[in-house]
C-alpha cells in the first residue's frame, strides 16, 4: 500500500508506453430493464487488469446500474459479465467478493451501529474464521487471527488517512471520512478489482485531491480500479481508459484525450449543437 | 455501568457476583421463585437480543420455541419415559431444525412482513399445543416430571435458583463471545447494511438463518428447564402475548446490549409483581411505565444509563 514514487500513473505519459494487461472484467451485450425502461442496453466493453478505468456519462446514463449489474446487486436481463475469465452474471455479491471483487457506494453504506475500526474489520470477513462454534467458545486460533485483523484494519485506516478515527463510532464521523472508510473496508477484503461509485461526490477540493491520491496508491499496489465519477478533473487526471455512457449505451471509449475530444461525448454533456 | 457494557469479563463477573449474593436478600421462596422466572426470561432474551438487537431481525414468535422446548420435555419425559437431559437435547435439536426450515424463506422478508411471518409461527405452535390434547393435555396444560440427572432430582427453589443462575451466566458468556467475533461482526453488519456486508463477502442469508436458529435453541433449552421447574405447563407459555413480552424485555433493556437484555428481563419480570399494589390499575401503570421508558430512553434502559455515567464524570 505504499505509494511507489517511481510509478508514474499520469495517463499522458503512459498511454503509449503502458503495456495493456489481460482483461480482468468483461461485459458482453449486457442489458437491464426496469419495467420496460432500458437502463443498460447491449453494452460490451472490457477492463484491463491494473488499469484505472473510469465510467462517465450524464445523470441517468446507467453508470450505477452498470455497477450493480457487475457486482451482483442486480441480475442482468441479458448478456454476461465475465470476471477473471469466468461467467459471473447475476452471481451473489458475497460470492463475487470471495473471487476478489469489492465496491463502494454512491450513497454511503456504512455500518453505523459499529465503530470505524469494526467497519473495516468486517471487510476482513473472508479471511477470518466465521463459524459459530469457534466464536461461541472463543477458540484461541480465532482470537489470535482476530487480533491480527484488528491491526490490519488499523493499518488500512491509516493508509487512507483515517488514523484519528480508529476508535470513533462510525455514526460520529464526518461525510468525507466515511467516504474513505468505505474504501478502507473494501480494501480489507483484498480485492483484485475495486469499483468506486462516485468516491469524490460531495467532497471539497482538498478532500477530493486526497481521495485522488488514495486511488492512485491503491492502483499502484496492483488493484484494478473501476471508477464512476462526476469530477471530470479527477477522471481526466487519473484514468488510463474511459468508457462514456449515454442512456444506457456506449457512447465512446478510449484514453482520456480521445474521450475528451469525442464530439458525441461533448454533445451528451453540453447538449447537441443544432 | 460502562464496564458492564464494554468489559467482557468485568461484566460477566459482576453478573455472577450479583447472582451469587442475591439470595441473601430474598426473604423467602416467593421471591426466589420470581428470581428464577426472571432468570429463565433473561436466558431467552439474551438469545433473542442476538437476533433483534444485533442482527436487526424481529421475531414475534419466540415463545413458540420456548413452548416447544417445554412440551418436548413434558411429553418425552412424562409420556415416553425419556431421561430429562436427552429430552431437553432432543427438544433443542427439533427446535433448531424447525427454526432452520422456517428461517430460510421468512428471513428474506423485512420489517413488518418479517414480524407478521414470525407471528404466524408462534400462533401455529400455540394452536397445535391447544388442540393436540391427547399429547399435550390441551388448554389445561400438562404436569411435568421433575428433572433428574445422574440419579439426583432437582427440587425446590433453592436448587433451581442456582441451576438457572449458572445457565444465565453461561448463556451471557456465549453471547459476549459471539458478539466479539468475526461472526458477531457479520451479524451486526447485516443490521447496519446488508448490501455493504455482501460486497465484502458476508453471506447475509446464512448468518440471518444461523442467528435465528441459535436464538430459537436458547429459547427451547430455557423452555425445557422451565417445564421441569414449574411442574405444570400450559399453551399460554407459547402464545403471542408471551412472545410480545419477550420482545418488550429486549427493547426495554436496550437493544444490542447483552446485559441490557438481562436487565430488561429482570425488571419486566419484577415490575408486574411490584405493581400489584395498584390493584385494578396495575396494567395501566405498567403500560405507562413502558411508554415513558421508550419515549425518554429510546435506546433502552441500560445503554441510556451507561451513556449518562461518563457524561457526569466529565461535568
Amino acid at each position: 500500500m505504499k505509494m511507489l514514487a517511481t510509478t508514474d500513473l499520469s495517463p499522458d505519459t503512459t498511454t503509449q508506453a503502458r503495456r495493456v494487461g489481460p482483461p480482468i472484467l468483461k461485459v458482453e451485450h449486457l442489458s437491464r430493464e426496469f419495467g420496460g425502461v432500458l437502463a443498460i442496453g447491449d453494452l460490451s466493453f472490457s477492463i484491463a487488469a491494473g488499469d484505472i478505468h473510469s465510467i462517465i456519462g450524464p445523470n441517468g446514463a446507467g453508470k450505477t446500474t452498470l455497477f450493480n449489474l457487475v457486482t451482483g446487486v442486480y441480475k442482468p436481463s441479458g448478456g454476461r459479465v465475465l470476471f477473471d475469465g469466468a461467467d459471473v452474471s447475476g452471481m451473489a455479491p458475497y460470492r463475487l467478493a470471495a473471487r476478489g471483487m469489492s465496491r463502494t457506494f454512491q450513497n454511503l453504506q456504512i455500518f453505523f451501529n459499529m465503530t470505524a475500526l469494526e467497519n473495516v474489520m468486517v471487510g476482513r470477513h473472508l479471511h477470518l474464521n466465521t463459524r459459530l462454534l469457534p466464536a461461541l467458545f472463543r477458540f484461541p486460533s480465532l482470537v489470535r487471527k482476530d487480533r491480527e485483523a484488528k491491526d490490519r484494519a488499523a493499518q488500512l485506516m491509516a493508509d487512507v488517512g483515517l488514523e484519528k478515527y480508529v476508535d470513533a463510532d462510525a455514526a460520529s464521523m464526518p461525510y468525507g471520512a466515511l467516504k474513505r472508510l468505505e474504501i478502507a473496508r473494501a480494501l480489507a477484503s483484498e480485492p483484485k478489482l475495486l469499483l468506486l461509485d462516485e468516491p469524490a461526490a460531495g467532497l471539497n477540493a482538498t478532500e477530493s485531491r486526497e481521495i485522488d491520491e488514495v486511488i492512485k496508491t491503491v492502483a499502484a499496489s496492483g488493484v484494478t480500479i473501476v471508477l464512476v465519477e462526476h469530477d471530470m478533473k479527477m477522471v481526466m487526471g487519473i484514468s488510463h481508459r474511459i468508457t462514456a455512457l449515454n442512456q444506457g449505451r456506449m457512447l465512446a471509449e478510449g484514453t482520456p484525450q480521445e474521450v475528451g475530444a469525442n464530439p458525441d461525448v461533448i454533445a451528451a454533456y453540453l447538449g447537441a449543437a443544432p | 455501568m460502562n464496564a458492564l457494557l464494554h468489559g467482557r469479563l468485568t461484566g460477566l463477573l459482576a453478573l455472577a457476583a450479583a447472582i451469587a449474593i442475591l439470595p441473601a436478600f430474598l426473604p423467602n421462596n416467593f421471591y426466589l421463585d420470581i428470581a428464577i422466572l426472571a432468570g429463565f426470561n433473561a436466558v431467552v432474551c439474551v438469545g433473542l437480543n442476538l437476533l433483534i438487537g444485533y442482527a436487526g431481525q424481529i421475531s414475534l414468535g419466540h415463545a413458540g420455541f420456548f413452548g416447544i422446548g417445554a412440551y418436548a420435555s413434558g411429553v418425552l419425559v412424562g409420556t415416553y419415559g425419556w431421561p430429562p437431559i436427552v429430552a431437553l437435547l432432543a427438544g433443542a435439536a427439533f427446535v433448531g431444525l424447525l427454526a432452520f426450515l422456517v428461517a430460510k424463506p421468512i428471513l428474506r422478508l423485512k420489517g413488518h412482513y418479517l414480524a407478521m411471518a414470525t407471528l404466524g409461527i408462534g400462533i401455529i405452535v400455540s394452536i397445535v399445543l391447544r388442540t393436540e390434547s391427547g399429547l399435550t393435555g390441551g388448554p389445561d396444560g400438562m404436569m411435568v416430571e421433575p428433572f433428574k440427572i445422574f440419579g439426583v432430582e432437582l427440587y425446590g427453589e433453592k436448587v433451581w435458583y442456582w441451576v438457572v443462575g449458572v445457565l444465565l451466566v453461561g448463556v451471557v458468556w456465549l453471547s459476549l463471545n459471539l458478539i466479539d467475533s468475526p461472526m458477531g461482526r457479520a451479524l451486526r453488519a447485516v443490521h447496519g447494511s446488508e448490501v455493504a456486508a455482501e460486497v465484502v463477502g458476508v453471506d447475509t442469508a446464512r448468518f440471518k438463518v444461523l442467528v435465528f436458529v441459535l436464538s430459537a435453541v436458547f429459547a427451547s433449552v430455557a423452555g425445557s428447564l422451565f417445564a421441569h421447574y414449574a411442574g405444570l405447563i400450559t399453551p399460554a407459555k407459547a402464545d403471542f402475548f408471551k412472545s410480545i413480552e419477550l420482545v418488550t424485555m429486549v427493547v426495554f433493556g436496550g437493544m444490542a446490549s447483552t446485559f441490557g437484555a438481562v436487565v430488561g428481563a429482570v425488571v419486566l419480570t419484577l415490575l408486574p409483581q411490584a405493581l400489584t399494589i395498584f390493584q385494578d390499575y396495575q396494567q395501566i401503570v405498567l403500560g405507562g411505565i413502558l411508554m415513558a421508558t421508550m419515549v425518554f430512553m429510546p435506546k433502552g434502559l441500560l445503554p441510556t444509563l451507561a451513556a449518562l455515567l461518563p457524561a457526569r464524570r466529565r461535568a
